[in-house]
């Protein structure tokens, strides 16, 4: 086969359909928090699933499209949240090397340890990135959009812990582990 | 979910219709760009009015959008009511002033400052409404994507989008398939269950439709790849329309607009516009 020039074909189409199921997990089964605005998304399990398997390129575009075309249909594209969307996606593709989940070797170390990082990375982008955008940018006030930021923080985390951790492991059992078959003697 | 805007694309026959979605692209994106920054009230007002005025042009029928704009209206109500419970005097310490019209309790009483701030804000929130539904339903969604590839987007993302597109329905289909086959058995996913039952019928929908997905990756990419996908550096597009002298017009208009914008930001000395000076 020839060198590829850019991203490989299967990404191109993990991005695809990656954004649409992302897009209509995100627009149509949202449980509401209570918080304006924001959401327990399912989405986000999904999307720590699709980051790990096809990597940062597919997870950032993933989360990015799919929250562009979610926020679209309602009429405000809220760049801030969108771009925030972007970068946990990219960060969730960085899970791709450790987990190897495309081996199906995913162990309860690396489990606990994927928890971790996400729930560092959901403080970091919703707790840091996403509000103080809000407040640079659209100038809310600092109180609101760090509530905003603190429930999603809770529910990204609580979707990507419970969600993402059932998906990984579901999708881990379906992959045959490297050197599994041996040679007989 | 028959609500769904994205698939309502029809052809109009009309001016708006008629641009290339390159234009519309550009147009929306650096619209809601400068729109997202400028807190200039006459310019917001100018860009609200302006985009309700192309709604209008696009022939897009008020029922078609009507429960789309209920929502938006709640959830901007929500949100302004928000900021109020959580920076009464978030629009005095903005501006720097404070004429109060009626005096609360501790800090939650009424300034001109923050009403005028918070009437700033609902701007910033409609006026991307109008701008976003006509762009999503007068532009063909394969168009949507060449337009992507000649705006610089690379072709294989213009392409995976145009995917994306072609597949929102798709998906939609199967999660409302298996969403009744889980319903059949018992399971309870509306408002009327608990939550914990609710997220655990969520979970049974959403592993065979995420698997089958999964699998779907798979065949259509082996499928482009018998196309020969991806081999080259350029790709021409079937939907592509070229540029034409309405298009030329009116990316002149969007780069005025947002030219205004930019000068207001220096007119102002900032962001904000202050009557209140």
């Amino acid at each position: 086969m020839n060198k590829k020039q850019g991203i490989s074909v299967r990404t191109v189409v993990a991005i695809g359909i990656g954004t649409a199921i992302f897009f209509v997990l995100m627009r149509y089964i949202p449980i509401p928090t209570g918080v304006p605005d924001t959401n327990v998304n399912l989405a986000y399990g999904f999307l720590a699933l699709m980051g790990a398997i096809f990597g940062p390129v597919a997870g950032g575009l993933i989360a990015f499209l799919g929250h562009m075309f979610n926020d679209l249909t309602w009429g405000e594209p809220w760049w801030t949240w969108i771009v925030a969307d972007g970068i946990y996606g990219i960060l969730f593709g960085l899970t791709k090397k450790y987990l190897n989940i495309e081996n199906g070797d995913l162990t309860a170390r690396k489990l606990v340890l994927f928890n971790v990082y996400q729930i560092v990375i959901s403080i970091l982008v919703w707790g840091i990135i996403a509000p103080t955008g809000d407040v640079l940018v659209y100038s809310e006030p600092a109180s609101k959009v760090y509530l905003q930021g603190i429930t999603s923080i809770i529910c990204n985390a609580l979707s990507v812990g419970i969600l993402g951790t059932i998906l990984l492991v579901a999708y881990a059992r379906t992959r045959s582990k490297k050197g599994s078959l041996k040679k007989e003697s | 979910m028959n609500n769904n805007v994205l698939i309502g694309y029809k052809q109009r026959d009309n001016f708006v219709d008629h641009l290339t979605g390159t234009t519309k692209l550009i147009g929306l994106i650096a619209l809601s760009v400068i729109g997202m920054v400028s807190f200039d009230t006459r310019f917001l007002l100018v860009l609200t009015i302006g985009s309700l005025a192309l709604f209008r042009l696009s022939g897009i029928k008020f029922h078609e959008v009507s429960f789309i704009l209920s929502f938006i209206t709640a959830f901007s109500v929500l949100n302004l009511i928000a900021v109020y419970i959580f920076g009464p005097q978030y629009g005095v310490h903005l501006y720097g002033s404070e004429h109060v019209i009626w005096q609360g309790v501790g800090p939650y009483n009424l300034t001109w400052e923050q009403l005028f701030y918070e009437f700033n804000l609902f701007l910033k929130y409609i006026f991307t409404v109008p701008l976003a539904l006509v762009f999503l339903m007068t532009t063909n969604p394969s168009e949507f994507s060449s337009s992507l590839n000649r705006i610089g987007v690379s072709y294989r993302i213009s392409y995976a989008v145009s995917l994306a597109l072609r597949y929102i329905p798709d998906v939609q289909n199967d999660y409302r398939q298996i969403s009744k086959a889980q319903q059949a058995r018992g399971n309870e996913i509306s408002k009327k269950g608990k939550l914990t039952h609710r997220v655990k019928a969520a979970a049974q929908i959403l592993l065979p439709l995420i698997f089958t997905s999964l699998d779907r990756i798979e065949t259509i990419s082996q499928a482009m790849e018998l196309r020969r996908f991806g081999k080259l550096k350029k790709r021409s597009w079937y939907a592509e329309k070229p540029m034409k002298r309405s298009d030329f017009a009116a990316l002149m208009v969007i780069a005025l607009v947002v030219v205004i914008g930019i000068c207001l930001f220096k007119l102002n000395a900032g962001r904000f516009y202050d009557p209140f000076r």
